[in-house]
């Protein structure tokens, strides 16, 4: 009993909203896990100053509301509008999205690319489980070609979407990607997103298949989903090495961008210091 | 305070939906031109009457406001932010073309005179900030980033705020509770003006820009010793019957001028009781105005049939 009450997770969480409402075997809750074990290595003592936004979607249910925060469930797709908001209004909280594939790459990419390009001051975490699993698992932009789905019953045919590598074309500070099976490697990105790099468009993409609707349908358990992974997921230095045909159905894996340039709220503040200045003289 | 037109409205209207289930303070002017889709974009128009009211999906009650004069445009702003932060729902500033365009001597009262009301704040953690004991009142709102842990979301909630998709208690006592919050408080949202209706025969009901046309006409008239009033009604919603009710209880015809096909016809027939005979006068595009000649014509046809 002594060692439960002492577990680090507990000033993060809800309790009373445990335990989670997600399928069995799903891998929400290693995020959960990662983000509680980010916070507790950082010396995070509450999260006053942290605010959680989240779309519609699997992944958006991660925080919401099983993560003890100040919390903001918003629309399909629109919480980087409404995270850019709350940080504009309030430099001094840190914002953190999560949000899924189908919100953040599907309906959302135009509120990403753009936030990505001002450089926000955002740490935007999104989940791809290759699907839009709330709505029984049809194809999103990300479902890798082949796959069965929902809407695709012989397999999808449209080429998915790099998500990271457009994200680490435009003007972000940080872009990492991992699997859910990394767990350490991910925990200490979103330790980086939190610490060393703490300004600027930080994105991190966790690749975490939904279990219901693509693990399940290939018939796989979380564990040997969890094996492939490991074994699918290569260090984006040797992945580029790689040529076009052993590349296919791995997953290049590790940190593609990690600069400290001034963010958003950082430039805001100068323009408006020079505007005024301007006005002085 | 977001401000914007008909095609960006309808775009909008999610949003609005969302802010009704979080009680988001907010204000929205929309200042409406000829639709739907592009239409005539540069033209005046009142066709968004009934998006304003139930653009959303799902059941809702916002307030809706319109002025008809830039003078009006800036009280009713400062009444939409009153109500907005007072009652915690998005009002809705419904301006048309005539009147964004016009250009008027407006007179500013001293700013310090302006009192809108702040949101209220939870005075402790235990304060619910999506549940109220009296349905008139809005619940605290708690500022983020100061320890409420707020949980903030669309979906039904109960009045902690954490998600309840299932049940129909807290949906109906959520839904219930957004309704009556607005309801309740009709007197102090509604607002009309009332002109020359003590001894009518004719009577006009109408809003924002047309109203000033129905208003002209109402003189014309007079002048020609027809005895005419009209009611101009400033709050659109939620709408008291009652000014409609009176002005089509003496009267024997009520024009409703409106610049779209007709939409504020159906809540003068409704609050006619038979009385009066009702004649919608619809007219939209082109950047056409109703003229008060075109009232006073109607009207004057309407007596003799």
């Amino acid at each position: 009993m002594k060692l439960i009450n002492k577990h680090f997770s507990r000033k993060y969480l809800r309790e009373e909203t445990l335990p989670t409402n997600f399928c069995p075997g799903c891998f929400n809750g290693i995020l959960i896990n990662a983000l509680s074990k980010a916070f507790f290595e950082l010396g995070v003592v509450d999260l006053r100053n942290y605010v959680f936004v989240s779309g519609i979607g699997c992944s958006s249910l991660i925080p919401n509301p099983y993560i003890k925060v100040d919390l903001l469930h918003t629309l399909h797709g629109r919480a980087i509008p409404v995270a850019t908001g709350v940080k504009l209004a309030r430099p001094d909280l840190e914002v953190i999205v999560v949000g899924g594939d189908g919100d953040l790459a599907g309906i959302g990419l135009g509120h990403l690319i753009h936030a990505a390009r001002r450089n926000m001051d955002l740490l935007v975490i999104l989940v791809n489980n290759y699907v839009y699993a709330m709505t029984r698992g049809q194809m999103a932009p990300t479902t890798p070609i082949g796959l069965v789905t929902a809407t695709t019953p012989y397999g999808s045919f449209e080429y998915p979407i790099n998500i990271c590598k457009v994200i680490a074309s435009t003007n972000a500070n940080y872009v990492a990607r991992w699997t859910i099976a990394h767990f350490i490697d991910l925990k200490n990105s979103i330790k980086d997103a939190l610490s060393k790099y703490r300004r600027g468009f930080r994105f991190i993409e966790v690749i975490a298949p939904c279990i219901t609707y693509v693990a399940r349908r290939l018939g796989k358990r979380a564990a040997k989903v969890i094996k492939e992974l490991l074994k699918l997921g290569i260090r984006i230095k040797d992945f580029n090495d790689l040529d076009k045909y052993s590349r296919e159905g791995k997953i290049g894996i590790g940190i593609l961008k990690a600069e400290d340039k001034p963010g958003y709220v950082d430039l805001y503040g100068e323009y408006v210091k020079r505007v005024i200045s301007c006005e002085g003289t | 305070m977001t401000a914007t037109s008909g095609p960006g409205f309808s775009l909008m209207q999610e949003g609005i939906g969302y802010a009704v289930m979080t009680e988001t303070p907010l204000v929205i002017v929309n200042v409406m031109r000829v639709g739907p889709a592009t239409g005539q974009a540069t033209k005046p128009a009142q066709g968004d009457l009934m998006q304003s009211r139930w653009g959303r999906h799902g059941d809702q009650v916002i307030p809706v406001l319109a002025p008809e004069s830039p003078q009006e445009a800036f009280e009713l702003t400062v009444k939409a932010f009153a109500i907005a932060e007072e009652l915690r729902v998005p009002v809705i500033l419904l301006s048309d073309e005539i009147i964004a365009h016009m250009r008027e001597v407006i007179e500013l009262p001293n700013y310090e005179s302006i009192k809108i009301p702040n949101r209220r704040k939870p005075t402790s953690i235990n304060e619910t900030p999506f549940g109220s004991k009296d349905p008139r009142t809005a619940p605290p709102m708690p500022p983020l980033g100061e320890g409420y842990y707020v949980l903030v979301t669309g979906s039904t909630h109960n009045e902690r705020g954490y998600r309840d998709p299932r049940s129909f208690e807290t949906h109906y006592n959520l839904l219930k509770r957004l309704w009556d919050k607005v309801w309740l408080n009709i007197n102090k949202i509604f607002e009309y003006e009332a002109y020359r209706t003590d001894d009518a025969d004719i009577g006009f009901v109408a809003f924002g820009s047309i109203a000033r046309s129905a208003k002209m006409a109402v003189k014309i008239l007079r002048e020609k010793g027809v005895k005419a009033g009209f009611v101009r009604l400033k709050t659109l919603w939620p709408l008291d019957l009652k000014p409609i009710r009176n002005l089509c209880s003496m009267c024997k015809i009520v024009v409703v001028p409106e610049l779209s096909l007709g939409q504020l016809v159906f809540d003068v027939e409704r609050a006619n009781e038979g009385n009066a005979r009702v004649i919608s006068y619809g007219k939209v595009g082109g950047g056409e105005p109703i003229y008060p000649r075109e009232l006073v014509k109607i009207a004057l046809e309407g007596l003799k049939s």
